[in-house]
């Protein structure tokens, strides 16, 4: 039995690459995950909303004011200007901040309606408070509520005085006319809880940390992205699972490469006609070929089995899946290049997909991630493929809207190609 | 066993006509510190056979990859039909058939061979003539439609050379082929390198079987230490190295030191539990055998031989062939 084991050993302290990496990639792994996951708070993610202001009331104001300086929020009234010295964009109207969420750009939008400053908040099933419009795309569960959260929060904190008129008009409603002696006192009150207000304001504090459930000021939610799609995640995963597994398969299938060097093949198809790069070429095209038939038969299961609504989308599905199938092959022909042995490319490769994986958004979604996670997520290729996808299924965004995808693919396609070519020279001439 | 020949079209205009298959002229090579190749010079004439006779490590290997292409000499030049080593029209002049099994081994012995063949830019005709003419060629009719790995080793063997033959080159370079394999597949292979060398290919194999390169080769090059030491027909080479001289064999039930001693005392050597000396006459094996008797060896056989390709080799390099 030891002498097995004392074999396998031996073998394994040969190949020192795949040594050190069965050791690295679950440390690595683990670290990825503590990060994500560990609850650092100063990392954690923030909704990025959209606020509409239609009223520009007092209460409007203080309601967006309040909003916006909440530190779990990233409050956007206008689009950002084009450049640095760019005048400011008008602001965010109900339609383009529609557009802003189907387009991904923002998980929310918020509009203050007309007349929200007449009836902010509201008691009881016969309230006519004016509710606010939240617009969301229902892929983001999550973000829809925080926003809802703060807003309660922020009636309480940034409106104290719009809710203490609204509660006097409540009282005289319902318990007959405040004498004008009544009156004055009350609208003294008012006038000096406005000034606090305005003090707090001054400040630099965020508000308090409790906060309320209640929902006093009223809120019609409507999903403007994903909102007919019975399915509402299978595309999402379709891709975020697909690109994953197509990373595993090109990067398998490329190490072909290896066997056909070990065995002397490499060689011998090297001493005809086909030069090295006419090689990497074929092996680039058969793994992209190999990749694209694997994301169809993927998309076509997910039609089949669980109605992902494949056939509306084809073209959209054409070019992504191209680009995607193009970037995973010439990553995989790279790795294989790099690599001396099969051990070796097993260890580097399921190290470097795996990270890939779970900081691109194959595991779960980006927008759960803290922001400098997402950010590095945009080095991996999952990170576009699935955001492309997500433009073609979930949003139903024209090709034309792919443009951003389909270049990051194809240009780190090509690098990648031309960098597996630089590394494979090794094996060119001795 | 011959088959019939469906010669392709010359892949290669650019060649001159009357060029050599191969010259390779003062070729070098290091490998870090170790001289792989040290001013190796070697032509093959249209239709010849060349050995290349030499032990592991003598440099065999370096100098048909060199030739090849595949191996960028120091200094030297190899010239293929005219043309520089690894061009392409020297590419598609020479067929190499390497050492290792350098096959795809889950396809077919029929893909394998056409896959070779597109390799070497041949039309579709071509692939399905030249395909049929090296299963032919290595016996493998019957096998074409078989996964390679579940070949036999020679079978294997057989199909490794046909694949550098599908494009049917001028001139073969064949890297030991007969490597691993039974004495019956090897004379399988000895028919069909004798089958191709009727049909005029020019050959250049190399081995360190010494009874192969006699068999096979019209000139022998012995190579050690990365140099050629030797070259010609066999007869010549023993006619340089020995002269008219013979050779004795003597084996004896003694302990082994006492044989050493007694040899070298007598300007002999002890190869393989055999002394070995070589006389001028018949009449020196008399003394010899008497010498002994007076050292207390006791005598089992003794022999006389004219020497032979690993006398030669024993001679210039003082090691045998398959150290």
């Amino acid at each position: 039995m030891f002498s097995v084991a004392r074999t396998s050993l031996l073998a394994l302290r040969r190949d020192r690459a795949a040594f050190v990496l069965s050791f690295i990639l679950p440390i690595a792994f683990f670290s990825i995950f503590a990060v994500i996951f560990g609850g650092r708070h100063d990392t954690t993610p923030r909704v990025k909303v959209i606020l509409v202001d239609e009223d520009k009331s007092e209460a409007s104001r203080g309601l967006v004011r309040g909003l916006s300086r909440e530190s779990s929020l990233i409050v956007a009234t206008h689009p950002e200007p084009s450049g640095k010295d760019a005048p400011v964009p008008p602001d965010y109207t109900a339609a383009t901040a529609e557009a802003a969420v189907k387009a991904g750009e923002f998980s929310v939008a918020l509009i203050i309606p007309s007349g929200f400053g007449q009836h902010p908040v509201g008691f009881g099933p016969d309230s006519n408070a004016v509710p606010l419009q939240l617009l969301n795309d229902s892929s983001d569960m999550i973000a829809p509520q925080v926003v809802i959260g703060m807003l309660q929060k922020a009636a309480f904190t940034s409106m104290p005085a719009v809710m203490a008129q609204q509660g006097m008009q409540y009282s005289e409603r319902y318990l007959g006319d405040f004498t004008p002696a009544q009156r004055a006192k009350m609208q003294a009150s008012l006038d000096d809880l406005k000034r606090v207000q305005s003090n707090l304001e001054n400040s630099s504090s965020s508000g308090s940390d409790t906060a309320s459930s209640a929902s006093i000021i009223a809120v019609n939610t409507r999903s403007v992205v994903g909102d007919n799609k019975n399915n509402s995640m299978i595309s999402f995963y379709a891709a975020a699972i697909g690109v994953m597994f197509l990373l595993f398969t090109a990067t398998g299938s490329a190490g072909a490469l290896l066997d056909e060097a070990e065995s002397g093949a490499l060689d011998r198809v090297l001493s005809s006609r086909i030069t090295m790069t006419r090689l990497l070429a074929g092996k680039l095209f058969y793994n992209t070929v190999l990749a694209f038939i694997q994301l169809v038969a993927m998309f076509l299961w997910g039609w089949a089995v669980f109605k992902l609504d494949f056939f509306s989308h084809l073209a959209g599905f054409t070019v992504m899946g191209i680009a995607t199938a193009f970037s995973v092959a010439a990553f995989g022909l790279l790795l294989a290049s790099a690599c001396h042995t099969r051990a070796q490319l097993g260890a580097l490769s399921t190290l470097l997909i795996l990270i890939m994986s779970s900081i691109g958004g194959s595991m779960f979604p980006r927008f759960l991630m803290p922001e400098n996670i997402q950010k590095a997520g945009l080095l991996t290729l999952n990170a576009w493929a699935i955001d492309g996808f997500t433009k073609v299924f979930w949003r139903n965004l024209p090709v034309t809207s792919l443009g951003p995808q389909v270049g990051v693919l194809l240009g780190a396609g090509i690098v990648l190609f031309l960098i597996a070519r630089r590394v494979a020279r090794r094996w060119e001439y001795a | 066993m011959t088959p019939t020949a469906t010669a392709l079209e010359p892949k290669t205009s650019h060649d001159t006509p009357t060029a050599l298959p191969l010259r390779v002229v003062s070729l070098a090579k290091r490998f870090g510190q170790t001289v792989a190749l040290d001013g190796v010079s070697l032509e093959v004439k249209a239709g010849e056979c060349v050995g290349l006779l030499g032990p592991n490590g003598a440099g065999k290997s370096t100098l048909i990859r060199s030739i090849v292409g595949r191996v960028l000499p120091d200094s030297g030049s190899v010239e293929v039909f005219g043309l520089a080593a690894g061009s392409m029209g020297a590419r598609m002049a020479l067929g190499w058939i390497p050492q290792e099994i350098a096959l795809y081994p889950r396809i077919t012995v029929r893909e394998n061979l056409a896959a070779f063949g597109r390799y070497f830019a041949l039309s579709r005709t071509q692939i399905h003539d030249s395909v049929a003419w090296c299963l032919k060629w290595a016996a493998l009719e019957d096998r074409a439609g078989d996964i390679a790995k579940t070949l036999s080793g020679g079978m294997k063997r057989r199909l490794n050379m046909a694949a550098g033959l599908v494009h049917r080159p001028r001139i073969v370079l064949m890297d030991e082929p007969t490597v691993g394999v039974d004495p019956q597949s090897r004379n399988r292979i000895f028919e069909m390198i004798e089958s191709l060398r009727a049909e005029g290919t020019a050959i250049v194999y190399t081995t360190h079987y010494m009874e192969e390169a006699e068999r096979l080769c019209d000139r022998i090059a012995i190579i050690d230490h990365g140099k050629v030491i030797a070259q010609g027909t066999k007869d010549a080479l023993v006619r340089d190295v020995f002269g008219q001289r013979s050779q004795v064999l003597a084996r004896f039930s003694s302990p082994v030191p006492g044989i050493v001693a007694w040899a070298e005392s007598h300007g002999g050597r002890l190869v393989d539990s055999t002394a070995e000396f070589t006389i001028e006459h018949s009449s020196q094996v008399g003394p010899l055998l008497e010498s002994a008797a007076s050292a207390g060896l006791i005598l089992d056989d003794v022999s006389i031989r004219r020497p032979n390709l690993e006398s030669v080799f024993l001679h210039l390099t003082g090691r045998e062939l398959r150290d």
